[in-house]
């Protein structure tokens, strides 16, 4: 019961994204459409459990002074396999999400789960608590690339909804306002606000 | 492109953080007073400064395709470009730490003020994509890197001296409990994107 609160927790109560407020960065960044949000969750969620594993393994034999570099070193290796396996075999893609690959390794969820949680845990309850925690982001970086390809250009995944829908004939347009990166912003605090009126107790004084 | 160009650009119009959202986690953490954004600000300048030079040579004489060609003819061919990451992440995480004793040593004032701010710079996204960044452009000398990294940390020392002073305004206004903090901070930021979105194209 206990690991399957690991998995549970970051989707509402500890999202990493809207309570822990890290790994915001990419997060914005990459969600204009679909598709590239969906393959930054993967090599998320790929990156956070994996680096989460080698971590609790070596745990105790990390000495503290050097353990930044140890898990930037660890980190770093596993975005470098991420990096090449997208650039063989989704490479628009890859060439889409740019410098946001690299950007995992420094990740703060990355960081942050290491920190936090893989320098204290045994392998098996980190491996669920990555995942659990690359889940979490995903959720929202899938629902941001959702609403924003949705409205900014009409189409999902590539594929022309509102065209399809005969919106366009109607008078309909498409809101240039949401690919834009602001947008994306706006959008999270809107998660924010309604997230935190659900759950009362994650108010700020 | 010229310096002066650059600079601008890099502080304006590729604004680290409304136009590309990098280094937002600390951003969020630290904005909480105008004096501790400042200190954040100048540290992440200063590493910027330091480290993208640092990395524009290791990229140009080893990582980029044919880079080892310097050391003999049969090298040309090699292309060690996928080991950027590790070699731009290790450089950066040495660097932060000699910054830190360094400016524990001769300026114990200025370690006090940014003390536990400094080695977590060495994760922030801001400049970690400074280097990237620049091995993706293909800036022409090191001149031109450097220039980009001194206005890429100004543009983030902008950013966040900025919306410092607005969260310490924020305090007294009437804002729905489930906004404050992260929530609001998040809208303003996009608002101030939006705005930043005024210099696009601009040239000198």
């Amino acid at each position: 019961m206990k690991n399957f609160d690991l998995i549970k927790l970051p989707f509402s109560k500890n999202n990493p994204i809207l309570v822990q407020v890290l790994g915001v960065c990419s997060c914005l960044a990459v969600t204009a459409q679909l598709k590239p949000a969906v393959v930054m969750a993967i090599s998320v969620i790929v990156v956070v459990a994996l680096a989460n594993v080698i971590i609790s393994l070596l745990r105790n034999t990390i000495p503290p002074r050097i353990r930044i570099i140890v898990q930037l070193v660890v980190v770093s290796t596993l975005v470098v396999l991420v990096d090449q396996v997208l650039k063989a075999y989704v490479y628009d893609v890859s060439k889409q999400l740019s410098v946001f690959v690299g950007l995992i390794i420094t990740n703060c969820i990355v960081m942050g789960r290491l920190e936090a949680f893989a320098m204290v845990q045994k392998p098996l309850p980190s491996l669920l608590d990555g995942i659990g925690n690359g889940l979490g982001y995903s959720v929202i970086l899938i629902v941001l690339g959702f609403v924003r390809e949705l409205f900014g250009s009409g189409t999902l995944w590539g594929y022309p909804v509102m065209e399809k829908l005969g919106l366009y004939e109607i008078g309909y347009e498409n809101n240039g306002l949401m690919i834009m990166p602001p947008m994306a912003l706006i959008l999270v605090g809107l998660i924010i606000w309604w997230h935190r009126s659900k759950n009362k107790d994650l108010c700020e004084q | 492109m010229d310096y002066i160009n650059i600079f601008i650009k890099s502080i304006f119009v590729d604004n680290m953080i409304f136009a590309f959202f990098l280094g937002m986690c600390s951003y969020l953490a630290v904005s909480k007073t105008v004096k501790t954004s400042a200190g954040l600000g100048i540290a992440v300048t200063f590493v910027l400064l330091i480290t993208v030079p640092i990395n524009y040579l290791l990229n140009k004489f080893f990582l980029a395709p044919g880079a080892l060609a310097w050391i003999s003819p049969s090298l040309a061919e090699v292309d060690l470009s996928f080991l950027s990451l590790i070699m731009f992440i290790a450089v950066i995480a040495a660097i932060v730490q000699m910054v830190e004793m360094v400016v524990e040593k001769f300026s114990p004032a200025l370690y006090n003020s940014l003390g536990i701010f400094l080695p977590l710079i060495a994760v922030n996204c801001a400049v970690m994509s400074g280097s990237l960044f620049m091995q993706e452009r293909g800036y022409a000398n090191i001149g031109e890197a450097t220039v980009f990294a001194l206005g890429s940390g100004i543009g983030w020392f902008l950013a966040i001296v900025a919306i410092a002073a607005i969260r310490e305004k924020l305090r007294y206004s009437h804002i729905p409990p489930a906004l404050r903090g992260v929530g609001i901070t998040f809208i303003i930021t996009g608002l101030m994107g939006l705005a930043f979105m005024s210099f696009m194209g601009f040239k000198l």
